[in-house]
Protein backbone atom coordinates (compact mmCIF):
# COMPACT_ATOMS: atom_id res chain seq x y z
CA UNK A 1 0.00 0.00 0.00
CA UNK A 2 0.91 3.90 -0.31
CA UNK A 3 2.28 4.99 3.28
CA UNK A 4 2.28 8.28 4.75
CA UNK A 5 3.08 10.37 7.56
CA UNK A 6 1.32 13.43 8.59
CA UNK A 7 2.96 16.51 8.52
CA UNK A 8 4.27 17.97 11.48
CA UNK A 9 2.30 19.95 13.22
CA UNK A 10 4.54 23.68 12.82
CA UNK A 11 4.27 22.96 8.88
CA UNK A 12 0.37 22.32 9.23
CA UNK A 13 -0.25 25.89 11.81
CA UNK A 14 1.68 27.65 9.11
CA UNK A 15 0.18 26.61 6.07
CA UNK A 16 -3.21 27.25 7.42
CA UNK A 17 -2.71 30.97 9.34
CA UNK A 18 -4.59 32.93 6.93
CA UNK A 19 -7.80 30.64 6.51
CA UNK A 20 -10.82 30.47 9.52
CA UNK A 21 -13.29 28.42 7.64
CA UNK A 22 -11.67 24.81 6.68
CA UNK A 23 -12.83 21.08 5.19
CA UNK A 24 -10.31 18.24 6.26
CA UNK A 25 -10.61 15.14 3.57
CA UNK A 26 -9.69 12.02 4.65
CA UNK A 27 -8.80 8.87 2.92
CA UNK A 28 -10.60 5.64 3.70
CA UNK A 29 -7.81 3.28 1.86
CA UNK A 30 -4.03 3.52 2.01
CA UNK A 31 -3.24 6.28 4.36
CA UNK A 32 -6.40 4.99 6.69
CA UNK A 33 -4.82 1.22 6.83
CA UNK A 34 -1.51 2.82 7.62
CA UNK A 35 -2.90 5.41 10.60
CA UNK A 36 -1.92 8.30 8.85
CA UNK A 37 -4.91 9.88 7.63
CA UNK A 38 -8.22 7.93 8.03
CA UNK A 39 -11.62 9.17 10.18
CA UNK A 40 -9.44 8.78 13.19
CA UNK A 41 -6.71 10.63 11.88
CA UNK A 42 -8.66 13.47 10.91
CA UNK A 43 -10.97 13.96 13.87
CA UNK A 44 -6.97 14.10 16.03
CA UNK A 45 -5.54 16.70 13.18
CA UNK A 46 -9.07 18.54 13.62
CA UNK A 47 -9.12 18.65 17.43
CA UNK A 48 -5.82 19.73 17.88
CA UNK A 49 -6.12 22.67 15.45
CA UNK A 50 -9.08 23.68 17.09
CA UNK A 51 -7.52 24.16 19.82
CA UNK A 52 -4.08 25.50 19.30
CA UNK A 53 -5.87 28.27 17.22
CA UNK A 54 -8.01 29.01 20.12
CA UNK A 55 -4.77 29.16 22.16
CA UNK A 56 -3.76 31.68 19.67
CA UNK A 57 -7.09 33.81 19.55
CA UNK A 58 -7.71 33.02 15.97
CA UNK A 59 -10.05 30.33 16.34
CA UNK A 60 -10.35 28.11 13.24
CA UNK A 61 -13.92 26.28 12.13
CA UNK A 62 -12.36 22.87 10.81
CA UNK A 63 -15.04 20.31 9.52
CA UNK A 64 -14.04 16.74 8.62
CA UNK A 65 -15.05 14.00 6.14
CA UNK A 66 -13.54 10.75 5.24
CA UNK A 67 -14.43 9.55 1.74
CA UNK A 68 -13.33 5.94 0.51
CA UNK A 69 -10.59 6.81 -2.00
CA UNK A 70 -9.47 10.24 -2.87
CA UNK A 71 -7.81 8.93 -5.91
CA UNK A 72 -11.07 8.26 -7.60
CA UNK A 73 -13.84 10.13 -9.02
CA UNK A 74 -16.48 8.38 -7.93
CA UNK A 75 -16.04 9.00 -4.44
CA UNK A 76 -15.00 12.86 -4.94
CA UNK A 77 -18.14 13.68 -6.28
CA UNK A 78 -19.43 13.53 -2.93
CA UNK A 79 -17.36 16.70 -1.56
CA UNK A 80 -19.17 18.70 -4.76
CA UNK A 81 -21.75 19.82 -2.93
CA UNK A 82 -19.50 20.88 0.67
CA UNK A 83 -16.07 22.33 -0.91
CA UNK A 84 -17.41 25.76 -1.81
CA UNK A 85 -18.60 26.50 1.59
CA UNK A 86 -15.00 26.74 2.52
CA UNK A 87 -11.74 29.02 2.16
CA UNK A 88 -9.83 25.76 2.05
CA UNK A 89 -9.71 22.01 2.02
CA UNK A 90 -6.74 20.00 3.26
CA UNK A 91 -6.35 16.53 2.37
CA UNK A 92 -4.97 13.37 4.64
CA UNK A 93 -4.94 11.79 1.43
CA UNK A 94 -1.45 10.56 -0.04
CA UNK A 95 0.34 12.72 -3.08
CA UNK A 96 -1.80 11.12 -5.64
CA UNK A 97 -5.38 11.89 -3.89
CA UNK A 98 -3.93 15.57 -3.03
CA UNK A 99 -3.46 16.15 -6.75
CA UNK A 100 -6.93 14.41 -7.68
CA UNK A 101 -8.96 16.10 -5.08
CA UNK A 102 -7.17 19.77 -6.21
CA UNK A 103 -8.03 18.91 -9.60
CA UNK A 104 -11.34 18.36 -9.36
CA UNK A 105 -11.84 21.86 -7.43
CA UNK A 106 -9.15 23.90 -8.98
CA UNK A 107 -11.33 27.08 -7.56
CA UNK A 108 -10.23 26.23 -3.98
CA UNK A 109 -7.02 26.25 -2.51
CA UNK A 110 -5.59 22.31 -1.33
CA UNK A 111 -2.96 21.74 1.26
CA UNK A 112 -1.23 17.91 1.66
CA UNK A 113 -1.62 17.12 5.50
CA UNK A 114 1.08 14.05 5.34
CA UNK A 115 4.30 13.42 3.92
CA UNK A 116 4.17 10.44 1.26
CA UNK A 117 6.89 7.99 1.70
CA UNK A 118 6.33 5.30 -0.72
CA UNK A 119 5.27 1.38 -1.28
CA UNK A 120 5.42 -0.57 1.71
CA UNK A 121 4.71 -3.25 3.48
CA UNK A 122 2.53 -3.66 6.92
CA UNK A 123 5.41 -5.38 9.45
CA UNK A 124 3.31 -4.70 12.35
CA UNK A 125 0.91 -2.77 13.60
CA UNK A 126 2.06 1.26 12.99
CA UNK A 127 5.74 -0.49 11.21
CA UNK A 128 5.54 -0.13 7.85
CA UNK A 129 8.82 -1.11 5.69
CA UNK A 130 9.32 0.37 2.11
CA UNK A 131 9.57 -2.42 -0.64
CA UNK A 132 9.16 -0.87 -4.41
CA UNK A 133 9.73 2.40 -5.95
CA UNK A 134 7.41 1.50 -9.27
CA UNK A 135 10.65 1.36 -11.29
CA UNK A 136 8.37 0.23 -13.78
CA UNK A 137 10.36 -2.44 -14.87
CA UNK A 138 10.43 -5.19 -12.26
CA UNK A 139 13.66 -7.19 -11.62
CA UNK A 140 12.40 -9.22 -8.71
CA UNK A 141 11.99 -12.62 -10.63
CA UNK A 142 16.40 -12.10 -11.20
CA UNK A 143 16.49 -11.07 -7.45
CA UNK A 144 15.12 -13.29 -5.38
CA UNK A 145 12.37 -11.21 -5.33
CA UNK A 146 14.79 -8.52 -3.06
CA UNK A 147 14.36 -5.25 -4.75
CA UNK A 148 17.33 -3.63 -5.47
CA UNK A 149 16.14 0.07 -7.01
CA UNK A 150 14.21 0.14 -3.53
CA UNK A 151 16.53 -2.05 -0.51
CA UNK A 152 19.95 -0.78 -1.72
CA UNK A 153 21.04 2.46 -1.12
CA UNK A 154 22.71 2.93 -4.00
CA UNK A 155 19.93 1.47 -6.41
CA UNK A 156 22.59 -0.68 -8.05
CA UNK A 157 21.59 -3.80 -10.59
CA UNK A 158 25.43 -5.39 -10.39
CA UNK A 159 25.89 -5.20 -6.59
CA UNK A 160 27.19 -5.96 -3.98
CA UNK A 161 29.25 -2.25 -3.88
CA UNK A 162 32.79 -2.68 -2.21
CA UNK A 163 30.95 -1.15 0.70
CA UNK A 164 28.97 -4.28 1.50
CA UNK A 165 29.94 -4.85 5.13
CA UNK A 166 29.36 -8.30 6.56
CA UNK A 167 25.28 -8.72 5.62
CA UNK A 168 25.35 -4.50 6.23
CA UNK A 169 24.63 -1.92 4.29
CA UNK A 170 27.66 0.44 3.94
CA UNK A 171 25.32 3.51 5.49
CA UNK A 172 23.96 1.45 8.18
CA UNK A 173 25.02 -1.21 10.03
CA UNK A 174 21.20 -1.65 11.05
CA UNK A 175 20.75 -1.89 7.53
CA UNK A 176 21.26 -4.95 5.54
CA UNK A 177 22.88 -5.16 1.92
CA UNK A 178 20.38 -5.94 -0.12
CA UNK A 179 22.73 -7.47 -2.74
CA UNK A 180 24.17 -9.79 0.14
CA UNK A 181 20.22 -10.77 0.59
CA UNK A 182 19.76 -11.45 -3.12
CA UNK A 183 23.19 -13.16 -3.27
CA UNK A 184 21.83 -15.92 0.10
CA UNK A 185 18.66 -16.29 -1.55
CA UNK A 186 20.14 -16.82 -4.70
CA UNK A 187 22.48 -19.21 -3.52
CA UNK A 188 19.71 -21.06 -1.57
CA UNK A 189 18.08 -21.62 -4.68
CA UNK A 190 20.80 -22.43 -6.57
CA UNK A 191 20.04 -19.66 -8.80
CA UNK A 192 23.16 -17.58 -8.81
CA UNK A 193 23.75 -17.95 -13.00
CA UNK A 194 21.48 -14.83 -12.46
CA UNK A 195 23.82 -12.14 -11.27
CA UNK A 196 26.79 -13.70 -13.05
CA UNK A 197 26.10 -11.76 -15.80
CA UNK A 198 26.60 -8.42 -16.42
CA UNK A 199 22.89 -6.67 -16.07
CA UNK A 200 23.14 -3.76 -18.77
CA UNK A 201 22.43 -0.29 -18.03
CA UNK A 202 18.80 0.59 -16.98
CA UNK A 203 16.82 2.64 -19.12
CA UNK A 204 14.69 4.41 -16.64
CA UNK A 205 11.07 4.35 -17.23
CA UNK A 206 10.16 6.18 -14.38
CA UNK A 207 11.40 9.87 -15.95
CA UNK A 208 8.54 11.41 -17.45
CA UNK A 209 4.51 11.58 -15.95
CA UNK A 210 3.19 7.31 -16.72
CA UNK A 211 -0.36 7.13 -17.98
CA UNK A 212 -1.10 3.37 -17.77
CA UNK A 213 -3.97 1.85 -20.10
CA UNK A 214 -4.67 -1.77 -19.53
CA UNK A 215 -5.54 -3.78 -22.63
CA UNK A 216 -8.59 -3.89 -23.95
CA UNK A 217 -9.57 -0.42 -22.18
CA UNK A 218 -8.57 3.28 -23.65
CA UNK A 219 -8.75 6.35 -22.58
CA UNK A 220 -11.95 8.55 -22.85
CA UNK A 221 -12.00 12.13 -23.08
CA UNK A 222 -12.00 14.23 -20.14
CA UNK A 223 -14.62 15.92 -20.69
CA UNK A 224 -17.10 12.82 -20.40
CA UNK A 225 -15.51 12.24 -17.19
CA UNK A 226 -17.82 13.44 -14.27
CA UNK B 1 47.82 -0.94 -26.98
CA UNK B 2 44.46 -0.08 -25.57
CA UNK B 3 45.37 3.42 -24.24
CA UNK B 4 49.20 4.01 -24.96
CA UNK B 5 48.90 4.63 -21.05
CA UNK B 6 52.60 4.52 -19.61
CA UNK B 7 50.56 1.98 -16.64
CA UNK B 8 49.60 -0.08 -19.67
CA UNK B 9 53.15 0.11 -21.13
CA UNK B 10 54.36 -1.34 -18.38
CA UNK B 11 52.24 -3.82 -16.94
CA UNK B 12 52.23 -5.30 -20.57
CA UNK B 13 56.11 -5.06 -20.55
CA UNK B 14 55.45 -7.71 -17.59
CA UNK B 15 57.17 -5.39 -14.85
CA UNK B 16 55.58 -5.20 -11.34
CA UNK B 17 53.68 -2.23 -11.62
CA UNK B 18 53.62 0.50 -8.76
CA UNK B 19 50.94 3.13 -8.60
CA UNK B 20 49.89 5.80 -6.09
CA UNK B 21 47.25 7.94 -5.12
CA UNK B 22 46.56 11.47 -4.24
CA UNK B 23 43.67 12.89 -3.50
CA UNK B 24 43.06 16.47 -4.54
CA UNK B 25 42.58 19.62 -2.04
CA UNK B 26 39.71 20.94 -0.58
CA UNK B 27 39.85 24.20 -2.51
CA UNK B 28 41.66 26.04 -5.81
CA UNK B 29 45.19 25.69 -4.44
CA UNK B 30 46.89 23.69 -7.08
CA UNK B 31 49.85 24.33 -5.71
CA UNK B 32 49.19 21.89 -2.82
CA UNK B 33 48.52 19.14 -5.94
CA UNK B 34 51.81 20.08 -6.84
CA UNK B 35 53.80 19.66 -3.91
CA UNK B 36 52.05 16.05 -2.80
CA UNK B 37 52.96 15.12 -7.04
CA UNK B 38 56.69 15.95 -6.34
CA UNK B 39 56.85 13.33 -3.69
CA UNK B 40 55.10 10.80 -6.28
CA UNK B 41 57.39 11.68 -9.49
CA UNK B 42 60.23 8.94 -10.23
CA UNK B 43 58.80 6.71 -7.33
CA UNK B 44 55.37 5.34 -9.05
CA UNK B 45 54.22 4.33 -12.82
CA UNK B 46 50.84 6.32 -12.71
CA UNK B 47 48.52 7.59 -9.72
CA UNK B 48 44.99 7.60 -9.00
CA UNK B 49 43.45 11.15 -8.56
CA UNK B 50 40.24 10.57 -6.34
CA UNK B 51 37.10 11.84 -7.19
CA UNK B 52 34.90 13.29 -4.48
CA UNK B 53 36.34 10.76 -2.02
CA UNK B 54 34.33 9.88 1.08
CA UNK B 55 31.76 11.94 -0.62
CA UNK B 56 33.46 15.45 0.22
CA UNK B 57 33.42 18.07 -2.43
CA UNK B 58 37.03 17.97 -3.63
CA UNK B 59 38.62 20.04 -6.55
CA UNK B 60 37.50 17.53 -9.84
CA UNK B 61 39.37 14.52 -10.70
CA UNK B 62 40.03 15.56 -14.40
CA UNK B 63 41.32 18.83 -13.83
CA UNK B 64 43.96 17.67 -10.84
CA UNK B 65 44.79 14.70 -13.26
CA UNK B 66 45.55 17.82 -15.62
CA UNK B 67 48.19 19.35 -12.94
CA UNK B 68 49.74 16.28 -12.02
CA UNK B 69 49.95 15.55 -15.66
CA UNK B 70 52.10 19.28 -16.33
CA UNK B 71 54.40 17.77 -13.33
CA UNK B 72 55.31 14.94 -15.36
CA UNK B 73 52.92 12.68 -13.77
CA UNK B 74 50.18 9.90 -15.11
CA UNK B 75 47.57 10.07 -13.63
CA UNK B 76 44.85 7.04 -13.23
CA UNK B 77 41.71 9.32 -13.34
CA UNK B 78 39.06 7.96 -10.88
CA UNK B 79 35.26 8.27 -11.72
CA UNK B 80 32.09 7.67 -9.39
CA UNK B 81 29.40 6.52 -10.52
CA UNK B 82 27.26 8.82 -7.03
CA UNK B 83 27.94 12.08 -9.03
CA UNK B 84 27.32 12.08 -12.66
CA UNK B 85 24.57 10.62 -14.88
CA UNK B 86 25.59 8.54 -18.01
CA UNK B 87 25.87 11.57 -20.13
CA UNK B 88 28.17 14.02 -17.77
CA UNK B 89 30.56 10.52 -17.78
CA UNK B 90 30.43 10.15 -21.59
CA UNK B 91 31.18 14.02 -21.92
CA UNK B 92 34.21 13.75 -19.05
CA UNK B 93 35.66 10.88 -20.74
CA UNK B 94 35.84 12.42 -24.17
CA UNK B 95 37.30 15.72 -22.24
CA UNK B 96 39.65 13.48 -20.02
CA UNK B 97 40.73 11.64 -23.49
CA UNK B 98 40.90 14.59 -25.48
CA UNK B 99 43.55 16.82 -22.62
CA UNK B 100 45.86 12.80 -23.12
CA UNK B 101 44.30 10.89 -19.37
CA UNK B 102 45.01 7.57 -20.44
CA UNK B 103 43.73 5.40 -17.26
CA UNK B 104 40.92 5.65 -15.75
CA UNK B 105 38.99 3.70 -12.94
CA UNK B 106 35.60 2.65 -12.45
CA UNK B 107 34.04 3.53 -9.05
CA UNK B 108 30.24 3.24 -7.43
CA UNK B 109 31.64 6.03 -5.13
CA UNK B 110 30.80 6.09 -0.97
CA UNK B 111 27.21 7.16 -0.35
CA UNK B 112 26.91 10.35 -0.08
CA UNK B 113 25.72 10.20 3.36
CA UNK B 114 29.27 9.92 4.49
CA UNK B 115 30.29 13.57 2.85
CA UNK B 116 29.85 16.99 3.68
CA UNK B 117 26.45 17.03 1.53
CA UNK B 118 24.61 13.94 3.18
CA UNK B 119 21.29 14.81 1.29
CA UNK B 120 22.43 15.54 -1.96
CA UNK B 121 20.57 13.40 -4.46
CA UNK B 122 22.95 10.46 -5.37
CA UNK B 123 22.85 9.33 -9.10
CA UNK B 124 23.90 6.03 -10.01
CA UNK B 125 22.53 6.30 -13.24
CA UNK B 126 24.96 3.08 -14.21
CA UNK B 127 26.63 1.31 -11.71
CA UNK B 128 30.60 0.69 -11.59
CA UNK B 129 30.17 -2.51 -13.54
CA UNK B 130 28.04 -0.67 -16.31
CA UNK B 131 30.25 2.40 -16.44
CA UNK B 132 32.99 -0.23 -17.28
CA UNK B 133 30.86 -1.43 -19.82
CA UNK B 134 29.82 1.68 -21.26
CA UNK B 135 34.14 2.96 -21.28
CA UNK B 136 35.05 -0.57 -22.83
CA UNK B 137 31.50 0.59 -25.70
CA UNK B 138 33.07 3.81 -26.36
CA UNK B 139 37.00 2.90 -26.93
CA UNK B 140 36.67 -0.34 -28.78
CA UNK B 141 33.65 0.14 -30.46
CA UNK B 142 33.57 3.96 -31.27
CA UNK B 143 30.08 3.92 -29.80
CA UNK B 144 28.43 6.11 -26.94
CA UNK B 145 26.16 3.61 -24.48
CA UNK B 146 23.03 5.39 -26.64
CA UNK B 147 24.09 3.63 -29.65
CA UNK B 148 25.49 6.54 -31.43
CA UNK B 149 28.87 6.79 -33.84
CA UNK B 150 31.90 8.78 -31.76
CA UNK B 151 33.91 10.57 -33.88
CA UNK B 152 37.65 10.00 -32.67
CA UNK B 153 36.66 7.45 -29.90
CA UNK B 154 38.55 8.14 -25.99
CA UNK B 155 41.68 5.98 -25.51
CA UNK B 156 41.20 4.78 -21.90
CA UNK B 157 42.83 1.78 -20.02
CA UNK B 158 40.18 0.70 -17.80
CA UNK B 159 40.20 0.24 -14.37
CA UNK B 160 38.34 -0.45 -11.20
CA UNK B 161 38.45 -1.87 -7.59
CA UNK B 162 37.90 -5.20 -5.98
CA UNK B 163 37.17 -5.55 -2.62
CA UNK B 164 38.67 -9.15 -2.05
CA UNK B 165 37.30 -9.72 1.52
CA UNK B 166 33.81 -8.48 1.91
CA UNK B 167 31.22 -11.60 2.86
CA UNK B 168 29.85 -13.28 1.06
CA UNK B 169 33.77 -14.27 -0.13
CA UNK B 170 32.43 -16.97 -2.13
CA UNK B 171 31.47 -14.37 -4.39
CA UNK B 172 34.29 -12.18 -4.84
CA UNK B 173 35.82 -14.09 -7.20
CA UNK B 174 32.63 -14.10 -9.23
CA UNK B 175 32.20 -10.41 -8.89
CA UNK B 176 36.00 -10.48 -10.47
CA UNK B 177 35.08 -12.14 -13.29
CA UNK B 178 31.79 -9.97 -14.02
CA UNK B 179 34.28 -7.14 -14.20
CA UNK B 180 36.37 -8.75 -16.12
CA UNK B 181 33.48 -9.52 -18.39
CA UNK B 182 32.02 -6.44 -18.67
CA UNK B 183 35.70 -5.12 -19.99
CA UNK B 184 38.13 -4.15 -17.48
CA UNK B 185 41.69 -4.35 -17.78
CA UNK B 186 43.32 -3.67 -14.95
CA UNK B 187 42.15 -3.65 -11.00
CA UNK B 188 43.47 -2.05 -7.75
CA UNK B 189 42.18 -4.04 -4.65
CA UNK B 190 40.71 -2.70 -1.14
CA UNK B 191 43.79 -2.05 0.93
CA UNK B 192 44.92 -5.04 2.10
CA UNK B 193 45.88 -6.76 6.07
CA UNK B 194 44.36 -9.89 5.85
CA UNK B 195 47.00 -11.80 4.40
CA UNK B 196 45.31 -15.09 4.70
CA UNK B 197 42.24 -14.07 3.07
CA UNK B 198 44.02 -12.36 0.41
CA UNK B 199 46.26 -15.44 -0.52
CA UNK B 200 42.99 -17.51 -1.02
CA UNK B 201 41.15 -15.06 -2.96
CA UNK B 202 44.24 -14.70 -5.63
CA UNK B 203 44.19 -18.73 -5.57
CA UNK B 204 40.80 -18.87 -6.32
CA UNK B 205 41.12 -15.94 -9.26
CA UNK B 206 44.03 -17.98 -10.73
CA UNK B 207 42.66 -20.83 -10.45
CA UNK B 208 39.47 -19.93 -12.72
CA UNK B 209 41.83 -18.55 -14.79
CA UNK B 210 40.98 -15.04 -14.54
CA UNK B 211 44.55 -13.31 -13.28
CA UNK B 212 45.30 -13.99 -16.89
CA UNK B 213 42.85 -12.18 -18.52
CA UNK B 214 43.47 -9.06 -15.55
CA UNK B 215 46.41 -7.49 -14.08
CA UNK B 216 45.56 -7.52 -10.14
CA UNK B 217 47.43 -4.57 -8.34
CA UNK B 218 47.11 -5.21 -4.83
CA UNK B 219 45.85 -2.41 -2.01
CA UNK B 220 48.91 -1.44 0.06
CA UNK B 221 48.08 1.06 2.59
CA UNK B 222 50.57 1.35 5.85
CA UNK B 223 49.35 2.35 9.28
CA UNK B 224 50.05 5.79 10.41
CA UNK B 225 49.06 4.85 14.01
CA UNK B 226 47.13 2.15 16.43
CA UNK B 227 44.57 4.39 15.87
CA UNK B 228 44.04 4.60 12.61
CA UNK B 229 44.03 0.78 12.37
CA UNK B 230 41.58 0.90 15.11
CA UNK B 231 39.45 3.38 13.09
CA UNK B 232 40.21 1.19 9.93
CA UNK B 233 39.10 -1.82 11.69
CA UNK B 234 36.07 -0.52 13.38
CA UNK B 235 34.41 1.56 11.44
CA UNK B 236 35.66 1.59 7.55
CA UNK B 237 33.22 -0.36 5.50
CA UNK B 238 34.83 -3.63 3.86
CA UNK B 239 37.77 -3.47 5.62
CA UNK B 240 39.50 -6.07 7.40
CA UNK B 241 42.38 -5.54 9.88
CA UNK B 242 43.27 -8.84 11.78
CA UNK B 243 44.32 -8.32 15.16
CA UNK B 244 47.71 -9.42 15.03
CA UNK B 245 48.75 -6.22 12.78
CA UNK B 246 46.94 -4.27 15.81
CA UNK B 247 49.32 -6.12 17.90
CA UNK B 248 52.28 -5.82 15.82
CA UNK B 249 51.87 -1.90 15.79
CA UNK B 250 51.56 -2.12 19.76
CA UNK B 251 54.20 -3.63 20.17
CA UNK B 252 56.46 -1.28 18.04
CA UNK B 253 57.02 0.87 21.01
CA UNK B 254 57.16 4.74 21.05
CA UNK B 255 58.38 7.10 18.23
CA UNK B 256 58.21 3.65 16.07
CA UNK B 257 54.65 2.69 15.12
CA UNK B 258 55.12 4.79 12.04
CA UNK B 259 58.34 2.46 10.81
CA UNK B 260 56.12 -0.56 12.30
CA UNK B 261 53.64 0.23 9.71
CA UNK B 262 55.94 0.77 6.75
CA UNK B 263 57.57 -2.13 7.78
CA UNK B 264 54.27 -4.07 7.44
CA UNK B 265 53.59 -2.73 4.13
CA UNK B 266 57.13 -3.52 2.53
CA UNK B 267 57.09 -6.95 3.49
CA UNK B 268 53.48 -7.10 2.19
CA UNK B 269 54.78 -5.49 -0.88
CA UNK B 270 57.97 -8.09 -0.86
CA UNK B 271 55.32 -11.43 -1.16
CA UNK B 272 53.46 -9.72 -3.60
CA UNK B 273 55.88 -9.59 -5.62
CA UNK B 274 56.46 -13.44 -5.80
CA UNK B 275 52.79 -13.99 -5.89
CA UNK B 276 51.48 -15.85 -8.47
CA UNK B 277 48.76 -13.76 -10.62
CA UNK B 278 49.60 -10.27 -9.58
CA UNK B 279 50.49 -7.73 -11.69
CA UNK B 280 51.73 -5.11 -9.00
CA UNK B 281 51.22 -3.12 -5.95
CA UNK B 282 48.65 0.19 -5.72
CA UNK B 283 50.06 2.10 -2.39
CA UNK B 284 47.37 4.34 -0.77
CA UNK B 285 49.36 6.81 1.32
CA UNK B 286 46.42 9.41 1.28
CA UNK B 287 47.73 12.49 3.07
CA UNK B 288 50.74 10.96 3.48
CA UNK B 289 52.42 11.29 -0.05
CA UNK B 290 55.84 12.70 1.40
CA UNK B 291 56.58 8.87 2.53
CA UNK B 292 56.29 7.46 -0.90
CA UNK B 293 59.76 8.04 -1.63
CA UNK B 294 60.65 6.53 1.43
CA UNK B 295 58.09 3.59 1.03
CA UNK B 296 59.19 2.72 -2.56
CA UNK B 297 63.07 3.03 -1.51
CA UNK B 298 62.39 0.38 1.25
CA UNK B 299 59.97 -1.97 -0.53
CA UNK B 300 62.47 -1.97 -3.48
CA UNK B 301 60.45 -1.20 -6.51
CA UNK B 302 63.15 1.71 -7.77
CA UNK B 303 63.96 2.81 -10.52
CA UNK B 304 60.23 2.75 -11.92
CA UNK B 305 60.74 1.28 -15.51
CA UNK B 306 61.18 4.06 -18.21
CA UNK B 307 59.57 2.38 -21.91
CA UNK B 308 59.17 4.39 -24.69
S1 LIG C 1 12.15 -3.81 -9.28
FE1 LIG C 1 11.67 -2.91 -7.32
S2 LIG C 1 11.01 -0.83 -7.79
FE2 LIG C 1 10.92 -1.98 -9.68
S3 LIG C 1 8.80 -2.68 -9.75
FE3 LIG C 1 10.01 -4.35 -8.86
S4 LIG C 1 9.84 -4.00 -6.66
FE4 LIG C 1 9.18 -2.11 -7.64
S1 LIG D 1 26.28 -1.98 0.70
FE1 LIG D 1 24.77 -3.24 -0.39
S2 LIG D 1 22.79 -2.20 -0.11
FE2 LIG D 1 24.40 -0.77 0.50
S3 LIG D 1 24.77 0.44 -1.34
FE3 LIG D 1 26.24 -1.24 -1.40
S4 LIG D 1 25.24 -2.89 -2.53
FE4 LIG D 1 23.66 -1.42 -2.00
Amino acid sequence: MIVAQRKPFEEIMNMLKGYKKVLNVGCGTCVAVCLAGGEKEVTVLNTELDMARKLKDNPIKIDGITIERQCDREYLAELDSKVDDYEAVVSMACGVGVQFLAERFPQIPVYPMVDTSGLAANQAVGWYEERCRSCNQCVLGMTGGICPVTMCAKGIYNGPCGGTNNGSCEIDTEQPCAWFMIYERLERQGRLDNILELHAPVEWLDQTPRTLVQPGYKKVDPEDLV
Amino acid sequence: MKSGSNLEKVLKAGHFAFTGELGPPRGTDAEEVRKKAAFLKGNVDAVNITDNQTAMVRMSSWAASLLIMQEGLEPNYQMVCRDRNRLAMQADILGASALGIRNMLCLSGDHQQFGDHPSAKGVFDIDSMQLIYMVKKMRDESKFLGGADIHEPPKMFIGAAANPFAEPFEWRVHRLAKKINAGVDFIQTQCIYNMDKFRKWVKQANDMGLTEKVYILAGVTPMKSIGMARYMKAKVPGMDVPDEIIKRLQGAGKGKVAAEGINIACEQIEEFKEMQGLAGVHLMAIEWEHKVPEIAEQAKVLPRPVIE
